[in-house]
């Protein structure tokens, strides 16, 4: 599904990846873990093409195709979402036509039909309503006078409408009381398959809890300096970062 | 263009007061087209000269296009209509009763407001104008919608000249279309009165063929608890001016004197306005919107003026550009003057470009970078156009916004 070589990256003359090796096999949920600073959300933006990151040396292909070479747009066409870690407020915008944009913009990329507002209204209230949410989320502007919760709902009801293949969670939990921090959870168990691959940007184990990984990978200062199990979250846990960055310094 | 020359040659099939056209000739003579004349400098034409007017030189001719098409394209109501074609009244409604619908040709009326001797554009409307639309709604009438629909086929310049007037407790939405093909100047002079407790809403487009000149300046007047709630959408001509003159009267009137301008290319457009506060607790607000493209350049001047009577005076403004180029530019000139100790008056600027988060933001959910643009453009007009209370009149800004939209080469 996600295969990632070496990957450097820097914005501005700072270097943040330092070369990352990480494969995500389909089907399966990886966790990134890590101290702030470490390079978790620059992974998460080149990943889906933010072009203020230089991209200076490796590869990603994703589904075979080389990842890095598309615009954001045909990234998110071919099945890769980023939750925000800060979801953007679009004033001006209902949300309700803003999913629908979105999700037809992808359908249209994909030979498929677009929806008419009645159809998609039909399927966005299903979502809501599972998610929790109130249908008035709906018809206010996106993200503009939502709570930090209400926006991490919003951008779990993007990825249940948009079906992505592979969703990257930019720490979708912090701030999050447990009942929201399980709708993230639940949001994308909802789309766990053998053709979706979760990668989980998270500083802690709580959202594992629900979310369980199969693989945990440590971030440090731009590389992946651990790789292990589920245990490896509950590990970190317990004993923090600071023997990793002593073993790393 | 020698506009007096124009005059001198049909001064005596001209209608009307020949005395006030002759001093109008007097006023534009000794003062120009504004920018026009080297040396001589107007501060009200301060960002706007009309240089390019007094350089093109209009030949009257053969029939560029068909009128009927191009009322075909703009996107009308079903409601009655008036229709100017090169400045003459050719339709108007049948059914419109009891809102009287007139043409200017047909009793000439030069009306109470205008100002020949101080506006060189009203001048020359005032010498030269052959015809117009005169709506009267009697007192405690709805009068519901009359679209007015200024129309040029042809080169040439043309000066309609049209009257509103609003009985007690009256009320009425006018529609106002500009449109046309080639290259011509539409000149326009509105007087307009709303009177005690009467409701005008005045919503303009002016979508004229981008090698024309536009210039509209408007004259209300409103009394007691009255309201004049305009919207003015400029998006057409190389060159506009909307100049509205609106002046509270009565106690507790309001003016809303909105507009959105989206222009491109080299375009110039000024919205120019001038409120006058002149007895107590009146309201004016102002939302101007400019979205400016290419080289293309907005202006925005906006005076609220509060007589030394005029106290418990809301007055608001705000003039906001989004820049979609490096070469556009806005230029923006609030000014308040207030003789009044207890006011509460406000105005604001803002100049901005699209928000990149925002553009990524969206590209990542699938929709392509010119979709949205084109979506935060919406969205910054979006404000503007929640003025327009009418639903369906809303619906039809939108269109031709849209198709404004397309045709830009972003």
């Amino acid at each position: 599904m996600l295969e990632i070589n070496g990957l450097a990256a820097s914005i501005g003359d700072k270097q943040i990846l330092k070369g990352i090796d990480l494969a995500v096999p389909p089907g399966e949920v990886h966790a990134i873990m890590g101290p702030n600073g470490s390079g978790k959300s620059t992974l998460g933006y080149v990943l889906s093409g933010r072009d203020d990151f230089a991209v200076t040396g490796g590869s990603v292909t994703f589904n075979g195709a080389d990842l890095l070479s598309m615009a954001p747009e045909e990234r998110a066409a071919k099945g890769v979402f980023l939750a925000f870690q800060a979801p953007i407020e679009l004033p001006g915008v209902n949300n309700a036509n803003f999913l629908r944009t979105a999700l037809n913009a992808i359908r249209r990329a994909n030979g498929e039909d677009e929806l008419d507002a009645v159809q998609f209204l039909k399927r966005a209230r299903a979502e809501a309503k599972r998610l929790h949410m109130p249908d008035d989320m709906l018809k206010r502007n996106v993200n503009v006078g939502f709570s930090g919760g209400e926006k991490k709902r919003n951008e779990v009801l993007q990825m249940a409408l948009l079906r992505p293949k592979l969703a990257i969670m930019d720490e979708t939990d912090s701030g999050l009381d447990i009942d929201a921090l399980k709708i993230v959870a639940d949001g994308v168990n909802a789309l766990r398959s053998p053709e979706f691959s979760a990668l989980v940007i998270t500083h802690h184990q709580r959202l594992l809890d629900h979310l369980v990984p199969n693989r945990v990978h440590v971030l440090l200062h731009g590389r992946i300096v651990r790789s292990g199990g589920p245990e490896l979250a509950r590990e970190l846990e317990k004993r923090g970062y600071a023997e990793l960055i002593a073993e790393a310094a | 263009m020698n506009f007096l020359q124009r005059y001198e040659t049909l001064v005596g099939s001209l209608a009307g007061d020949s005395a006030l056209r002759a001093a109008a000739a007097d006023a534009f003579r000794s003062a120009g087209l504004p920018g026009a004349t080297q040396g001589r400098r107007s501060e009200a034409w301060k960002y706007t000269s009309l240089r390019p007017l007094a350089e093109a030189n209009f030949q009257r001719g053969t029939a560029l296009a068909d009128a009927a098409a191009i009322l075909a394209r703009l996107p009308l109501l079903s409601a009655p209509r008036a229709v100017c074609v090169n400045g003459i009244a050719t339709e108007l409604p049948e059914a419109a009763r009891p809102v009287t619908v007139a043409r200017f040709a047909d009793a000439p009326d030069f009306g109470t407001l205008t100002w020949p001797d101080r506006e060189p554009m009203v001048a020359l409307n005032t010498m030269l104008t052959e015809d117009g639309v005169s709506i009267d709604v009697p007192a405690g009438v709805d009068g519901a919608t009359v679209q007015l629909v200024n129309i040029a086929t042809t080169s040439g310049d043309f000066h309609p000249r049209h009257t509103i007037r609003l009985g007690e407790g009256a009320r009425l939405t006018v529609l106002e279309y500009a449109a046309g093909a080639g290259t011509y100047l539409q000149n326009t002079v509105v007087e307009i009165h709303v009177a005690d407790g009467a409701h005008l809403t005045h919503v303009r487009v002016q979508d004229e063929a981008t090698t024309a000149f536009h210039i509209s300046t408007t004259y209300a007047e409103v009394a007691t608890n009255a309201t004049y709630d305009s919207f003015t959408l400029n998006l057409g001509a190389r060159l506009s001016r909307t100049e509205i003159h609106a002046n509270l009267v009565g106690t507790g009137a309001i003016a809303h004197l909105n507009a959105a301008q989206l222009l491109s290319g080299t375009q110039h457009a000024d919205f120019t306005s001038v409120v006058g506060h002149l007895v107590p607790n009146g309201t004016s607000c102002q939302t101007v919107k400019n979205v400016l493209a290419g080289r293309s350049r907005g202006v925005f001047q906006g005076r609220i003026e509060v007589a030394r009577a005029a106290q418990k005076t809301d007055g608001y403004q705000m003039n906001q550009a989004l820049l979609l180029s490096p070469d556009a530019e806005i230029d923006s000139k609030p000014e308040l003057e207030i003789f009044a100790d207890d006011v509460k008056c406000s105005h604001g600027a803002t100049i901005g470009e699209l928000d990149a988060e925002q553009i990524f933001y969206l590209r990542s959910r699938g929709v392509p970078e010119f979709e949205a643009r084109s979506l935060l453009v919406r969205a910054f007009l979006a404000e503007a156009l929640d003025a327009v209370t009418d639903e369906t009149i809303r619906e039809r800004l939108n269109t031709v916004i849209e198709a404004w939209w397309q045709r830009q080469p972003l």
